[in-house]
């Protein structure tokens, strides 16, 4: 179906209430962020209306470059890790009956319910010493003795992984219901075995799908920052903690909003590579 | 043996039997259509001999070889999907070409077996296009390229033609004909279109309710149909009831048809009269008489149809032999045991 482009500015109409929105929950404070990371810090916590670069200076040193670094890491391998384990198992999921589907969405949709804090100390008690998975592998006699497995960096990434891993499902469902299951026999017929057909047929014809929710899991990923407080060490910290620890404990606004407008302009960055890279991709 | 074989076939879907107890024997190089009404069976019975579909019983064999349990990419066999499912990622050349890159062949045999197949299918020079921008005819015939690529040892086609519009569909049926009496391929094709199936097969084999009712040639199963499932759904025809009388000929609706004896011991049976078979007469010259209710005349073919005593009996004819008859006149049909067939039960 083709629709029409708007004819008048009647036609508009509709846009203007999501406009509104849009500019007062997200583009005002947005802009204030970043008047506000141009601004002169006082002593006490305070800032005075100011266009100074001190905040982005004060940025470019080997410690924060060295967390922005580990944020982006992080992130991006928590969203590979996600699409790795996400699309095999949603390629199965589609291939079942109606009634398992269900069963798995709702039980995936509840992990969305819990807060960030209570998978933290969930998965924190898991990897315990005392009360953790160590100890069903030392009565299986695998290990001689249990031991805590957090924190680690391991663990913030299990943790990561855990909470973003029905986001990744539900994004790409749609699209692997959507997927001719002939495409998979007819590979079949032609000579390839399952496991051939799954990445000559299906990993390509969802390549754009897949290039998406691996951004929208990075992205989720680097919003982060409970998670790698409570099962990591401070090396494990990503931005967004340095950004709260900023804004909230040191009372230093201007340096967290320079901080975070740093983190946006990366992000943006990164994302525009990832399509210019898959526009590329696709005219080859 | 050189050719396929089912024996014995069975799938069940829980308490439902989709085909049962399928015996088929295909020679090397025939050209098979399997023909019923949708839910019959016949794609669930394709579906098992490229073993996309495990039979719940019997055996399927090619060239004498047992491969009822043999995976689908081990069986080397080309096949056509209703929906084609050619792969969007890839181009016209690459579709084509899957079957040899997924056997690992050099990218220069690739190569010139592409260009031979696009020769083959009047598509040279569309090699680099993406599928997306084909005719429907066009993907069809690349659909069937790739299917033939590694010159499998069965040809199968499941509903291949229904997207295509009807003039295109014919002249694909022959295209399909003549390159398989070309490659001399064993080929199966699942169709619901009966026209499609006496076009192309030397063999058509008519199923119903998961069982095959007949398997014979095309001119046979016209002709000669096995039960009343089968000329009913081949062609038009009209059945009609006989009653074997007392003198040992046989009577239709109650007039004795000199010449005609139902089998041996039968005192009651079923009989087919193709239309073109019917000839009106004068009232009381044929063995019938009855009353005009319509007549189509569709130019090419005029058909007249008769009620006899509340049956209803159709007679087509061409404009050359056209009776000059109106609707509610009186007229005579003649009835020769030559082209009757009786039906068994």
């Amino acid at each position: 179906m083709r629709r029409e482009p708007p004819q008048t500015p009647g036609d508009y109409a509709p846009l203007l209430f999501p406009a509104a929105m849009l500019t007062i929950f997200f583009v005002v404070p947005f802009g204030t962020m970043i008047a506000v990371s141009f601004f002169q810090r006082q002593q006490g916590g305070f800032y005075t209306p100011a266009f100074v670069f001190d905040n982005y200076a004060r940025f470019l040193s080997a410690f924060f470059g060295g967390v922005l670094g580990f944020s982006l890491m992080l992130a991006i391998t928590v969203a590979i890790c996600c699409v790795v384990l996400a699309l095999p198992f949603t390629y199965m999921l589609t291939r079942m009956s109606r009634k398992v589907q269900v069963v798995w969405l709702v039980a995936l949709l509840s992990i969305l319910s819990l807060s960030e804090v209570i998978i933290g100390f969930a998965w924190s008690t898991l990897f315990s010493r005392t009360a953790g998975i160590t100890n069903i592998l030392v009565a299986l006699g695998i290990m001689a003795e249990a031991k805590a497995l957090t924190p680690s960096f391991g663990a913030v990434l299990t943790g990561m992984v855990y909470q973003a891993f029905p986001y990744t499902v539900l994004v790409l469902f749609p699209a692997l219901v959507r997927l001719d299951p002939t495409l998979t026999e007819a590979a079949r017929t032609l000579g390839a075995s399952p496991l051939k057909a799954f990445f000559t047929v299906v990993v390509p014809a969802l390549r754009n799908t897949i290039t998406a929710t691996l951004i929208m899991v990075f992205i989720f990923a680097l919003g982060s920052y409970l998670l790698p407080q409570l099962l990591g060490r401070p090396q494990h910290w990503t931005l967004s903690v340095l950004i709260t620890d900023q804004a909230i404990y040191q009372s230093n606004m201007p340096f967290a909003a320079a901080m975070a407008v740093f983190l946006v302009l990366v992000t943006l960055g990164l994302v525009a590579l990832t399509v210019i890279a898959g526009r590329k991709g696709e005219a080859a | 043996m050189s050719g396929l074989a089912l024996q014995n076939v069975v799938k069940e879907f829980g308490a439902f039997r989709a085909v049962n107890n399928v015996d088929l024997t295909v020679p090397h190089g025939t050209f098979v259509c399997m023909l019923g009404p949708s839910g019959c069976g016949k794609t669930t019975l394709l579906r098992m001999i490229a073993g996309l579909d495990l039979p719940t019983d019997g055996a399927i064999r090619l060239d004498g070889e047992d491969i009822t349990r043999v995976p689908t990419h081990k069986r080397n066999l080309g096949m056509v999907f209703q929906s084609l499912a050619l792969f969007p990622h890839l181009t016209v050349g690459e579709n084509i070409a899957y079957p040899l890159r997924i056997r690992g062949k050099a990218k220069e045999e690739q190569k010139k077996r592409v260009d031979e197949l696009l020769a083959m299918i009047h598509l040279s020079g569309y090699a680099d296009r993406p599928v997306a921008k084909l005719s429907g005819g066009q993907r069809q015939r690349v659909a069937i390229a790739r299917a033939l690529s590694i010159s499998p040892k069965l040809f199968l086609l499941d509903e291949p033609l229904s997207a295509l519009d009807a003039k295109l569909r014919e002249a694909m049926q022959v295209e399909l004909r003549q390159l398989q009496q070309k490659l001399g391929i064993t080929t199966i094709v699942v169709t619901h279109d009966q026209r499609e199936a006496m076009t192309m097969a030397d063999t058509v084999v008519v199923m119903n309710g998961g069982e095959i009712r007949q398997a014979a040639s095309p001119i046979e199963i016209y002709r000669r149909p096995a039960d009343s499932f089968v000329a009913d759904f081949i062609g038009q025809t009209n059945l009609l009831d006989v009653q074997a009388d007392s003198a040992g000929g046989a009577a239709v609706l109650g007039h004795v048809v000199p010449g005609l004896v139902l089998p041996a011991g039968a005192s009651k049976g079923t009989l087919s009269v193709r239309p073109e078979d019917v000839h009106l007469t004068a009232p009381g010259a044929g063995a019938l008489t009855g009353k005009v209710t319509f007549v189509r005349d569709l130019g090419g073919t005029i058909e007249t149809f008769v009620d006899i005593a509340g049956r209803q009996i159709v007679a087509v004819s061409t404009p050359r032999e056209r009776p000059e008859v109106t609707v509610g006149q009186e007229v005579g049909i003649a009835l020769t045991p030559d082209v009757c067939v009786v039906l068994k039960k």
